[in-house]
């Protein structure tokens, strides 16, 4: 197949133009923000920025599930007027148990049970074991629950990291129970690790009425205004859920900072009804199981505003409004993994990847010459047009870029000219063999791409094989050799030949240059 | 100028007799790979953050680092580091520390980071933090069965591809072969004390894919001249094979190796001991393409080569 159609020339030579289009939008600004303007993406490593692997507390998600399943559980059993008594919660297998009042309501009381409405199919089961009845949460259902949780945290997450300014944030979900957050240019993360790792649930409820003991249906706080421990009711009068805004202030009275917030006419409602039917007695702001502080009512509250002054700062009052304004988090959040690059090593890393990227190149360029003569030129030609491919493909895809990926990348170009290799030697050896230019020609590209096309697919499915079962680093050098590969495959089987071709059509050589 | 190739590894008319070697390649390969089995138990290999959880925090103090003061400064704040030692320039400092114990350990690796960052910059005002990384042991874990599994399916995947297209004899003989390079690899890791981390787990699956694809094409021409001469002695044939393939198996070893070698030099702290590896992984991959992958076909046995090379 030594004649190459008119169609197949502009064919390849429209690819390559476009490869080079596509890589333009790397080196120019955008001259319109309304264009398609797709570019590579550099790494952290690169680029310098914070790296953040939040995971969900599960356990905390079953705890909470496992009390809202023993508050609706009780309310049943009265609601049938059926008893019980030695109701107890277990987290560590996660099931709720009690005891029916006597055998006879055993029945009714597992069929209450049954009856209770699931939050996700297949909850919980219900079963009877030595005579009490046991409810347990299923872990797949919970883990369907962290899913749904986790996409919840996800928006939460995204509003508390735009709230600070942070520019050009990733956040994406991770397995079942995990949140990846890239963080360009923020150096020093902690205050968003502080942000993110506070769940921000804030709830209003009576002090028990005697505060300095634990009694049935109330729980021991921390109450951080004085350091002590106050009994509060675990029954919730107020939800932070009906919060509508919040804001930093400075207060009139005290000249200190404070923070204000709104409820929505429900809350109002409710806040209304709690404060005018309790006047004199404490109410509790508790946030994340820490009592901020616990005022007297005074008057009833009924235009459903008020103001939070737990001895704030300036930084700490604006941060829990923000925090209020961006709602709570489902569950909370803990750090795992963090990974920090400050800007000086990103820019550093840049230029080493740079450097060696095109010193390896100059390497390459020039020992194909020096080894393969005009045909070693053909296959450089090859190998610029496959970097081009390569990058036009990232940046179709606004792929990121790290500093493996450039590895990968240098590698390809190593790799790539093997497949001109294997096609000059086999013309060199029809040569050898006695053949004329144009049958060389023919048998050496015709016998050399059934080996090009074996060796590149081993390389392929490993490295797809790498890039499905990587993480982290090496997903990004996986995926640029496997990039790679495609565009080495149409630059040596395609484009170098048609270049050797049109060189053989112009020339008509006697003898090859092998 | 560009009329001819300026130079040849090997003369194309040269046939080196590989064969006679081979008993002496199979015993050196084989001591070597054994040697580093040995190694990857004692010490074994000197696991990266990635892989063994912990902290790790560089930085850049405006003058040469004053190492007893950080230390210092560090046993203040209730750190006790592992290592604080100089890297690079003598204002760089990079401070280890393991994975805390205990069941409160997550947590604990994200407070001690930011510990370490206020109490380094608190005693060299002006330091600039490079880089700080904390890996909680639950993510280590995980990165590492990752890692591991990756490497697995590599290794099958190329196993199941050389066994459809090839026979099995040569699928066999490739899949020991890389074997006993991937050994030599871990060996020249645990001798080198190169963190074993993710980047690792890359280079390796890199060196796997690029010394299936060598063996890949001399197993090429080792099957199409063994239709070609039908009653060439096993032994000539893949002499005759090896040294057809020579200067394709040298050429492109050498463009892989100038490609990776810029990396070993320039590429900085992260990619160096990845860089070198390839290189140490180029060269072994190279010489058991030669050496051991086609000896290996003839210990299987001229007689069943033949057969399907017939029947194919």
């Amino acid at each position: 197949m030594m004649y190459y159609s008119r169609l197949r020339l502009l064919g390849v030579a429209g690819i390559c133009l476009i490869g080079v289009l596509l890589c333009l939008p790397n080196f120019l600004r955008s001259p319109a923000p309304s264009l398609p303007w797709r570019q590579i993406h550099l790494g952290l490593d690169l680029r310098g920025g914070s790296y953040l692997l939040l995971q969900l507390d599960l356990k905390s998600l079953e705890h909470d599930r496992l009390q809202s399943l023993q508050d609706q559980a009780r309310q049943t059993l009265l609601d049938r007027s059926l008893g019980y008594r030695d109701f107890a919660r277990d987290d560590a297998t996660a099931s709720l148990s009690f005891m029916p009042r006597s055998d006879a309501e055993r029945d009714a009381a597992l069929k209450a049970m049954q009856s209770l409405p699931p939050v996700v199919p297949n909850e919980f089961t219900t079963s009877e074991k030595d005579g009490r009845i046991v409810l347990t949460l299923q872990h797949e259902a919970m883990l369907a629950r962290a899913r749904e949780a986790v996409a919840q945290s996800i928006e939460i997450v995204r509003r508390r990291i735009d709230a600070t300014g942070a520019i050009d944030p990733s956040i994406a979900r991770e397995g079942d129970d995990r949140i990846v957050v890239e963080l360009p240019g923020v150096s020093d993360p902690e205050r968003i690790k502080s942000l993110l790792g506070t769940t921000a649930r804030l709830t209003f409820r009576l002090l028990a009425p005697n505060p300095s003991v634990a009694s049935p249906g109330s729980t021991m706080l921390e109450d951080e205004s004085v350091h002590t421990q106050v009994a509060v009711q675990d029954h919730v009068d107020v939800d932070g859920t009906d919060l509508t805004n919040a804001g930093a202030v400075i207060d009139q009275q005290s000249g200190g900072w404070a923070v204000t917030f709104q409820l929505n006419s429900a809350g109002a409602r409710a806040f209304a009804n709690v404060t005018r039917a309790n006047v004199g007695k404490r109410f509790a702001i508790v946030l994340d199981n820490k009592v901020i502080e616990a005022p007297n009512i005074i008057n009833p509250i009924t235009a459903g505003n008020g103001q939070i002054t737990g001895g704030f700062n300036a930084r700490s009052a604006s941060d829990l409004a923000l925090l209020l304004r961006a709602g709570a988090l489902p569950a909370p959040l803990s750090v795992v993994e963090q990974r920090t690059i400050g800007p000086s090593l990103g820019a550093a890393s840049i230029h080493a990847g740079i450097i060696s990227l095109l010193t390896g190149l100059l390497l390459v360029i020039v020992f194909m010459v020096l080894f393969y003569g005009r045909f070693g030129l053909y296959a450089d030609i090859a190998l610029f047009a496959n970097l081009i491919l390569m990058v036009a493909i990232l940046s179709l895809f606004q792929a990121t870029l790290t500093l493996p990926g450039m590895a990968g990348m240098l590698l390809t170009l190593g790799m790539a000219v093997d497949a001109n290799i294997l096609i000059n030697e086999r013309i060199r050896e029809e040569v050898k063999r006695g053949r004329g230019p144009l049958q060389a020609l023919q048998a050496g590209f015709d016998r050399a791409t059934g080996t090009i096309i074996d060796s590149n697919a081993t390389a392929f499915l490993a490295h797809v094989m790498l890039f499905v079962f990587g993480t982290g680093p090496v997903r990004n050098f996986a995926l640029t050799i496997t990039i790679g590969i495609v565009t080495t495959l149409f630059t040596t089987l395609l484009l170098s030949r048609l270049l050797v071709v049109r060189w053989y059509a112009l020339a008509r050589p006697k003898e090859l240059p092998v | 100028m560009l009329s001819r190739p300026l130079f040849r590894f090997v003369r194309d008319d040269r046939r080196i007799n590989f064969m006679r070697g081979r008993h002496m390649g199979l015993i050196v390969s084989a001591v070597l790979s054994i040697a580093s089995v040995i190694l990857f138990f004692q010490p074994g290999l000197k696991l990266g953050l990635d892989f063994r959880g912990g902290i790790i925090v560089e930085a850049q103090t405006p003058g040469p680092a004053d190492f007893g003061k950080l230390r210092a400064a560090l046993d203040h704040a209730g750190i006790h580091p592992d290592a604080v030692q100089a890297f690079g320039s003598p204002r760089d400092v990079r401070i280890s520390i393991n994975a805390p114990e205990g069941a409160d350990r997550e947590a604990q690796t994200q407070k001690l980071v930011d510990g370490v960052k206020s109490a380094i910059s608190a005693a060299e005002p002006g330091t600039q933090v490079l880089r700080a990384d904390a890996v909680g042991a639950s993510v280590s874990t995980e990165l590492f069965r990752d890692g591991l599994l990756a490497l697995g399916f590599s290794l099958a995947m190329i196993l199941i591809y050389i066994w459809i297209r090839f026979e099995r004899e040569f699928a066999i003989s490739a899949v020991v072969t890389l074997v006993l390079d991937l050994t030599k690899t871990v060996g020249f890791l645990a001798i080198t004390r190169f963190e074993f981390d993710l980047v690792m787990v890359a280079a390796l699956l890199t060196i796997l894919g690029y010394s299936t694809n060598d063996k890949v094409v001399v197993y090429d021409r080792i099957r199409e001249n063994l239709r070609k001469y039908r009653t060439m002695p096993l032994r000539e044939l893949l002499d005759l094979s090896i040294n057809e393939t020579l200067n394709r198996t040298l050429g492109t070893s050498m463009t892989v190796f100038l490609a990776a070698l810029p990396l070993a030099l320039f590429g900085g702290s992260t990619l160096t001991g990845f860089a070198t590896v390839m290189l140490f992984g180029i060269v072994v991959g190279t010489s058991s393409s030669i050496f051991i992958a086609a000896p290996l076909l003839l210990l299987m046995g001229e007689k069943r080569l033949r057969k399907e090379a017939v029947a194919d």
